[in-house]
């Protein structure tokens, strides 16, 4: 029988991911939208909630989930990522072609576009690190996996921040500030040990 | 500041009194619609002729209206506003996607250089709450260098948007 405080975990983590999600899903810009842009606009929301359960799952951190099975449902959510990235772009586009081609371009007049590609791309790069995994040393994979991170947490966060969309104001803070703060957290305890163990290879 | 005057009035080889006091006027952003020597043509904006539609009819009204696009178009260099120009409108609205046809429509500038054009309310789209102006030199005979705007809304509760054009002849 899990503990007390697995349970409490797993229900704040499960709140934190489902809130902002109730939130967008109750936003009265949906009426005002076509099911494909109120896709893309979930596809980012979702996408944010999976960046909060990605270095908790890196660093075994939740409960039932920890060492090599926090690792390998870690690079299953990280696939579910890539896929959330590749709806939320692909349905803006389908959306509004100009302002997608803009924003891939680094050319929009939002300042949130530059920050959402720039962590697109982190995103597809950090999972062709991870198929190449094999191929890379320990330590060298390490250090670009997690700056990678660090660069999907920021671009995204920024992103979200500056944008006026389906997500409340308050749960959107919430949301970032727990990404952030956990992000920086894992990254953090991390870098110091993967230094290390390249000094000693 | 006064050094910046005199050096901006050097440059003025000859000018007069009056030709310097515009010249110091335009320094400090305070160039007057009339009489301002030098009105400088509006640059289109980024992003501004996404989802422009050619040719979009002349119409009294967008949808069911209850949101108002104004502004004026005016001339570069002399500021002089300019009758029966054609001015396209679009956005994101509670009726519609800026894509949609129905979400377009042009309206023609006053005998003052104002233009007015009611329609739907706009909502945040793609991050903003923002609308679309397009002078298209195209559809319309007045012979001025095509510029669109896109202007952003500072709060999504507004109901009115204004966005400001200066030409420059084609």
């Amino acid at each position: 029988m899990p503990s007390a405080r697995a349970i409490l975990i797993w229900v704040g983590l499960g709140a934190a991911l489902a809130i902002p999600l109730a939130v967008a899903a109750a936003s009265p810009l949906l009426e005002w939208r076509q099911p494909v842009y109120i896709a893309a606009g979930f596809a980012g929301v979702i996408g944010m909630g999976l960046l909060l359960l990605q270095p908790l799952l890196a660093a075994g951190s939740l409960p039932g989930l920890r060492a090599i099975r926090g690792r390998r449902v870690h690079a299953v959510v990280g696939a579910g990522l890539v896929s959330a990235v590749v709806v939320h772009v692909g349905a803006l586009w389908v959306t509004s072609p100009p302002d997608v081609v803009d924003a891939l371009l680094f050319r929009s007049p939002t300042p949130f576009s530059v920050w959402g590609v720039i962590a697109m791309w982190a995103v597809f790069a950090a999972a062709l690190l991870a198929l190449l995994r094999r191929h890379l040393r320990p330590a060298i994979w390490r250090l670009w996996h997690m700056g990678l991170a660090a660069i999907i947490v920021a671009g995204s966060v920024i992103h979200a921040m500056l944008i006026e969309g389906t997500m409340g104001t308050v749960s959107k803070l919430a949301l970032c500030a727990l990404v952030v703060v956990t992000a920086a957290k894992v990254l953090a305890d991390r870098l110091p040990r993967s230094i290390f163990a390249r000094r000693k290879a | 500041m006064t050094s910046t005057l005199h050096t901006r009035r050097a440059l003025v080889v000859g000018g007069a009194a009056a030709a310097g006091a515009a010249v110091a006027g335009g320094a400090f952003g305070l160039v007057a619609p009339a009489g301002a020597a030098g009105l400088a043509p509006t640059p289109t904006m980024r992003g501004g002729a996404n989802n422009y539609r050619p040719g979009a009819p002349i119409m009294q009204r967008i949808g069911g209206g209850g949101f108002m696009m104004t502004g004026t178009v005016r001339r570069a260099g002399d500021g002089a506003p300019l009758e029966g120009v054609r001015i396209q409108i679009w956005a994101h609205t509670t009726e519609g996607h800026e894509r949609d046809p129905e979400s377009h429509g042009a309206t023609l500038t006053d005998a003052g250089g104002v233009f007015r054009m009611e329609m739907p309310q706009i909502v945040p789209a793609f991050g903003q709450p923002h609308g679309h102006l397009a002078y298209d030199a195209e559809f319309d005979r007045n012979g001025y260098e095509t510029v669109f705007l896109r202007p952003v809304m500072r709060s999504a509760r507004e109901k009115t948007l204004a966005a400001h054009f200066v030409l420059r002849p084609a």
